[in-house]
């Protein structure tokens, strides 16, 4: 079993659901991202999206555009990311990681030498902003050779005819959108999350985990309550920005997020 | 030589019957791709609103209203058709090919984009969409935006990179007047790419009430095909006029790239006149062997950005290059997929000029011919220029003269150390 799909069963198993987390890969220095990312996990998330730097990241706010710039300050490449996991496995072996990003670094690197590579080091999938399944084919073969996992989203505008055609492709988990807009925009409609998920539910060939607009432990519970799954990111990048000059406190503020999130969302599980 | 008024009237009325519809070819394929390249590489949201376009375009542009009111406003509003005026003095100092210019600079607004404007300003409209934004580089794009959406009646958003800003404030002012929102782009390069992804952003929050006008041949699917189309009616005149006028093909069709739509709305309807040679001019900057230019097809590697799959400028681990040129509206890192193919299948041919070589061509013409071109377009010109040296006196090239010069005299009179405060 994959570790995506293991972290899913342990998770059901202890009736809790999955707290995705979300920091770009070098932001605000390469040497802080893979003690965050232990710390994370030892405060509570289930899977880590390291967010893989570009020059133009066109579906992001400007508190993750700002966060790809800080990191691409670094020159932190697609294989710097990839280096990082490796670096985190030497650790832990357990928690998925998924990289988040563009489809152009792939691109240049070549699919094939990225999916050996990627699988070698333990990434366990890839979330592809810019790349709807149907652009994504010849690399989901690729993928999947080397047992990566190709995650799709969803977003408020697909209909049941498309989310369906997105089921039959998404591996490991799917990516609900609750919010028209960029990274960090608007405010979470519980309302029509809660509506949404259930229709997909009907059909769904993955569990469903949702991001955009959960900031606080409270917008995470009412999310976890309806989904398998809440993401954070905007509201953990804000950190980074605050305290891009202090690393101490920058890993005390991430922690006790986290940790904040872990605990609303289990006492609604 | 020259066309006439009587001789315009004629074309007009021959654009008009052969539709735009009539010039498409068989790219690109029903997903929007030009052999590897185009596509749509764009985030979920936006699959939907793309789908909706493509069939709402695929449907008007065989819709006899849409078709009339869109030549209509072409005749009466853009002024078309442009002549192709023979640069009598220009072809005599050469000493080679007769170089004829199509002149898109005497279009409302000065350039070519208002084509393209004025067709997806009618699609906002059928799609009931109140709601415009665009992205524009030299302010051209932005401009006609503006003007579209002052005529019919629209909300109107202009996203510019900042430093273009700067470097076009003449344009800038004129869309406020106009009543467009500019929106300074500070993110990344502060330059037409950046204002486009910020207008992809603004189109995925917006999305129900709002229409993208994106000004290039580039972008996601159905947009290069749109686009294209819309443009088309460049080429479609300008072969019907040399036909009137020489009872021949040119021998080369001259256009700048920078996106590609001026280049791609002359082209295309010589795509199937095998003999005409297509020569697609991108600006090489301070020089290619200088990485400061902007000219992916001659120099960039094959990649995605903003919607498709196409030349780009990059680093080995895919990261887009800063690109630089003289010419605002040529400054652009990558490049409309259907040139991507037409350079791989040979059917066009792809070469870059410097600045150097596109200020003189642009004051020859200013000198010569009294016409004041946009910098983008004296790209076109200045290789013209060069190859119709090599060329013998029977023989005929065709210039895209995509737009008129007026917004660049800041940037003209800065080099030449003239103030004009």
């Amino acid at each position: 079993m994959s570790r995506i799909a293991d972290c899913f069963q342990r998770l059901a198993d202890n009736h809790q659901k999955a707290l995705v987390v979300y920091v770009v890969a070098g932001d605000p220095s390469p040497a802080v991202t893979v003690p965050l990312m232990h710390d994370m996990v030892a405060s509570g998330a289930s899977i880590i999206e390291l967010g893989v730097p570009f020059t133009d990241p066109e579906a992001e706010g400007p508190v993750i555009q700002l966060a790809h710039e800080r990191a691409m300050r670094h020159r932190v490449s697609l294989r710097d990311a990839i280096a990082m996991v490796a670096s985190f496995r030497e650790q832990d072996t357990v928690t998925p990681v998924v990289l988040m990003g563009y489809i152009n670094p792939i691109e240049a690197m070549g699919y094939e030498a990225f999916a050996a590579l990627a699988a070698s080091a333990g990434v366990d999938g890839t979330i592809l902003v810019n790349v709807p399944p149907e652009e994504g084919q010849v690399l989901d073969k690729a993928l999947i050779s080397q047992d990566l996992d190709p995650i799709y989203l969803l977003a408020p505008t697909t209909p049941e005819a498309r989310a369906r055609m997105v089921f039959e492709r998404t591996r490991g988990f799917t990516y609900y959108v609750s919010v028209k807009g960029t990274t960090g925009a608007g405010n979470l409609d519980i309302d029509e999350v809660t509506r949404r998920v259930a229709g997909f539910k009907a059909y769904a060939t993955t569990p469903i985990v949702v991001g955009f607009g959960i900031k606080d432990g409270e917008s995470a519970a009412q999310v976890a309550r309806v989904s398998d799954g809440a993401v954070v990111g905007t509201a953990l990048v804000s950190l980074m920005a605050a305290n891009e000059q202090d690393p101490v406190r920058l890993r005390a503020a991430v922690t006790e997020l986290v940790a904040d999130m872990r605990t609303a969302m289990d006492a609604v599980s | 030589m020259t066309s006439t008024v009587e001789d315009n009237r004629q074309v007009a009325s021959e654009v008009r019957a052969a539709g735009i519809n009539e010039a498409l070819t068989v790219m690109p394929d029903e997903k929007g791709h030009f052999g590897p390249y185009g596509g749509q590489f764009v985030s979920e949201i936006l699959m939907t609103a793309l789908a909706e376009l493509d069939q709402a375009y695929r449907h008007l542009k065989n819709d006899k209203n849409f078709l009339a009111e869109f030549h209509h406003d072409l005749e009466h509003y853009v002024g078309r058709p442009s002549p192709l005026y023979f640069a009598e003095r220009l072809t005599k100092q050469m000493g080679g090919a007769r170089i004829m210019l199509k002149r898109e600079d005497l279009n409302h607004t000065g350039a070519h984009k208002i084509n393209n404007c004025i067709g997806q300003a009618l699609l906002a409209k059928y799609m009931g969409k109140p709601r415009v934004i665009a992205e524009t580089g030299a302010g051209q794009h932005g401009v006609a935006s503006a003007t579209v959406a002052a005529r019919f009646g629209l909300k109107c958003r202009v996203y510019m990179g900042s430093d273009d800003i700067a470097r076009q404030s003449p344009n800038v002012y004129r869309m406020k007047l106009l009543g467009a929102e500019v929106v300074p782009v500070t993110s990344g390069s502060r330059t037409l790419k950046d204002a486009l992804s910020e207008a992809m952003r603004d189109w995925v929050t917006n999305v129900d009430d709002t229409y993208y006008i994106i000004g290039t041949v580039a972008g996601p699917h159905p947009y290069p095909m749109l686009v294209r189309d819309f443009q088309s009616v460049i080429g479609i005149e300008a072969r019907a006029q040399c036909l009137k006028q020489f009872g021949t093909m040119p021998d080369a069709v001259v256009a700048c790239v920078g996106g590609g739509s001026n280049a791609m709305g002359i082209f295309y309807p010589f795509l199937e006149d095998r003999d005409v040679r297509l020569i697609g001019v991108e600006p090489a900057g301070h020089g290619l062997e200088t990485g400061q230019h902007a000219a992916p097809l001659s120099r960039g590697k094959i990649g995605i950005l903003q919607g498709n799959r196409t030349y780009l400028m990059q680093d080995s681990d895919g990261q887009v290059l800063d690109t630089y040129s003289i010419s605002a509206g040529l400054d652009y890192p990558g490049v409309g997929p259907e040139h991507a193919w037409l350079k791989d299948i040979k059917r066009a041919e792809y070469v870059a000029v410097d600045d150097k070589q596109a200020l003189h061509a642009f004051r020859q013409l200013n000198r010569l011919e009294g016409i004041l071109p946009a910098l983008e377009s004296a790209h076109g010109l200045a290789y013209a220029m060069d190859l119709a040296a090599t060329m013998s006196k029977d023989e005929i090239i065709i210039v895209n003269l995509s737009g008129r010069g007026d917004k660049d005299i800041p940037t003209m009179a800065k080099l030449d150390g003239i103030s004009l405060d």
